[in-house]
């Protein structure tokens, strides 16, 4: 079974492959969705083709499914179309895949479901990082407000700290927001760092 | 009691009714919570529809008789008991394309029948078979330039590449030099004609006075089964129409529609089509277009079945679907004039007293037959003259020589 995958994200797509390896599958091939990918793709004549639901370029494909004289038999999105559950889970998922016909959905069915679980914890991943990058980045502000609160109170580390975060309480806002008000306020009031 | 809607929409000019509904509280005003979901291809937005991940959208509205079809991936009968906007396409080449064709931008807009013919014969004279983008097969955008091509005796299949590739890449596709051109809604044709890479050649409002074009799509059972919430949909959003018609207010609802979360390009080029001021060339003074894109006046709204029987039509004569009278029923039933009177009964919208009309047959404005308050219907012509009668779909066909 040939399984083409269509993504951007360079690591999404290894992240996928990676997983379908595993599970013996082997005649897989990635494909970025610039330039003429379609001519690509119609010379590959995949059984399955795995794109990432949040893609522009979906329209193309279609387009190109519909027009395509290369491809030997016609090929349509979800194989099993009576299985709610499973088009449910993909599309939460954010995967949508097109099959060829003929193919058993007995022999698709785990493919799809393969790719839900991998786009999920990409997905999972992804946040985790962002996340870690937001709390980086709330931590620099922090500390740049404590830094103003030290230099202009004459405040240690600590005392600092306590008191954005007293400020952040008796306000009901989050440190961070409190810090940020106190850098603009301080950068207005021309008293720098 | 608040209600929560998600509607999904792609990031365009024309989703402006949607935007204002949830930024300017008339959706609130009916008790509803709306999700605006931003999605970057028709076909998630069609699935988001068809599978359930949202009750309405923002959809083409031949896509969406595409979809009751079965024309367009899993069949789905939809609703259509709104018109989001009328006209806003626009239709742009390559500057050196648009060389071949008249040099004064305004006489060239103004004569779509005399811009065809030089579009044919510009084609000849292109360094290869002319690639002009279009976001959809199943757009009004395709079925405009198709027409618009096959009056100068273009075969849009045999004569021209049709390349289908969504909005926000056709900028992109321009620079890169994958297309000569693309028709699309708002503001991308702009946004092109800003970057120098592209000069307006035709527009929509120019090719049919009243072009059809967003819908507000549900799946039909869901409409049935939530009346109560789709009307009071309907009720805000004929308000929010209102107020994004007014001139007072398209400035703040450039700005609304320029965030980041909605169509993510700058205010002025969006003011554009909602002012009526089309820059057809960089650099040039704009061309007052005041009919460019329309959202309240003239029963904006009003989903007339003609319209969806016109789709029909040219479906068929494209050879997109086979003609017979039980498909053309289906396909005019997907615009739903009794819903939109049902929602609007108690409300000082006008109402026209038909669910059909002869298209293409206003030339001058015209007052109507209307169940309440004053109704005056625009010039709706075609730029050839035809005019569509839905219950001669045979005999209308039979006009075109160009069909499949």
């Amino acid at each position: 079974m040939r399984i083409v995958i269509i993504d951007d994200s360079g690591l999404r797509a290894t992240v996928l492959e990676e997983g379908l390896r595993e599970a013996g599958y082997d005649d897989i091939h990635i494909v970025p969705p610039r330039g003429a990918f379609v001519a690509r793709l119609e010379r590959m004549a995949p059984d399955v083709v795995l794109m990432d639901l949040g893609s522009p370029s979906r329209d193309t494909l279609e387009e190109m499914l519909i027009v395509s004289r290369a491809l030997a038999k016609p090929i349509a999105m979800f194989v099993d179309q009576s299985d709610d559950a499973m088009i449910g889970a993909a599309i939460d998922a954010g995967v949508s895949a097109y099959v060829v016909d003929g193919l058993r959905k007995e022999r698709v069915k785990p493919v799809l479901e393969l790719a839900v679980r991998r786009f999920n914890a990409f997905a999972k991943m992804q946040s985790e990082l962002d996340e870690a990058r937001t709390a980086l980045s709330d931590r620099k502000i922090i500390d740049r407000a404590k830094s103003i609160l030290m230099n202009q109170r004459s405040l240690s580390e600590q005392d600092a700290y306590a008191l954005l975060r007293s400020a952040a309480m008796n306000q009901g806002k989050k440190i961070v927001e409190v810090a940020q008000a106190l850098i603009t306020a301080s950068e207005l009031l021309g008293g720098g760092v | 009691m608040t209600t929560s809607l998600r509607i999904a929409f792609l990031p365009l000019t024309d989703a402006a009714v949607l935007v204002a509904a949830r930024e300017r509280g008339f959706a609130e005003a009916e008790g509803i919570a709306l999700d605006l979901v931003r999605t970057t291809s028709w076909a998630t937005l069609r699935d988001r529809l068809v599978y359930g991940q949202v009750q309405a959208a923002h959809m083409l509205a031949p896509l969406a008789v595409a979809v009751t079809l079965g024309l367009s991936q899993q069949p789905a009968a939809l609703a259509a008991p709104y018109k989001l906007n009328v006209n806003g396409n626009m239709l742009v080449m390559a500057c050196d394309f648009a060389a071949a064709l008249e040099p004064d931008v305004a006489a060239r807009l103004a004569d779509p029948l005399g811009t065809a013919h030089d579009f044919a014969a510009a084609i000849g004279l292109w360094r290869r078979k002319p690639v002009i983008g279009v976001v959809h097969r199943f757009s009004s955008h395709a079925i405009m330039l198709r027409y618009w091509l096959a009056s100068a005796g273009v075969d849009p299949d045999r004569d021209v590449v049709l390349r289908v590739l969504p909005p926000s890449l056709t900028v992109e596709a321009m620079r890169a030099g994958e297309i000569d051109g693309f028709i699309a809604g708002e503001p991308w044709g702009s946004a092109a004609v800003e970057a120098g890479l592209a000069e307006s050649v035709a527009i929509g409002e120019r090719i049919w006075r009243r072009g059809v074009e967003k819908v507000l799509a549900f799946r039909e059972a869901w409409a049935e089964e939530n009346p109560d919430t789709v009307d009071r949909l309907l009720r805000a959003l004929v308000r929010a129409a209102a107020w994004c018609d007014d001139p007072a207010n398209h400035a703040d609802l450039a700005e609304l529609l320029a965030a980041p979360a909605y169509v993510d390009q700058p205010a002025d080029l969006i003011a554009r089509a909602l002012s009526g001021q089309m820059v057809a060339r960089a650099g040039e003074a704009p061309i007052a277009s005041p009919d460019f894109m329309l959202f309240a006046r003239e029963a904006t709204p009003f989903p007339w079945r003609s319209q969806a029987l016109w789709i029909y039509s040219q479906l068929v004569r494209w050879g997109m679907v086979e003609h017979d009278p039980a498909t053309a029923a289906k396909a005019g039933a997907v615009f739903r004039p009794d819903i939109f009177r049902r929602a609007l009964a108690d409300s000082d919208v006008p109402m026209p007293g038909a669910s059909m009309k002869l298209e293409g047959a206003v030339g001058m404005p015209l007052a109507v037959g209307s169940r309440r308050g004053e109704l005056t219907l625009g010039p709706d012509r075609f730029f050839d003259g035809r005019v569509f009668d839905p219950e001669r779909i045979d005999e209308f066909l039979a006009g075109f020589t160009l069909l499949r």
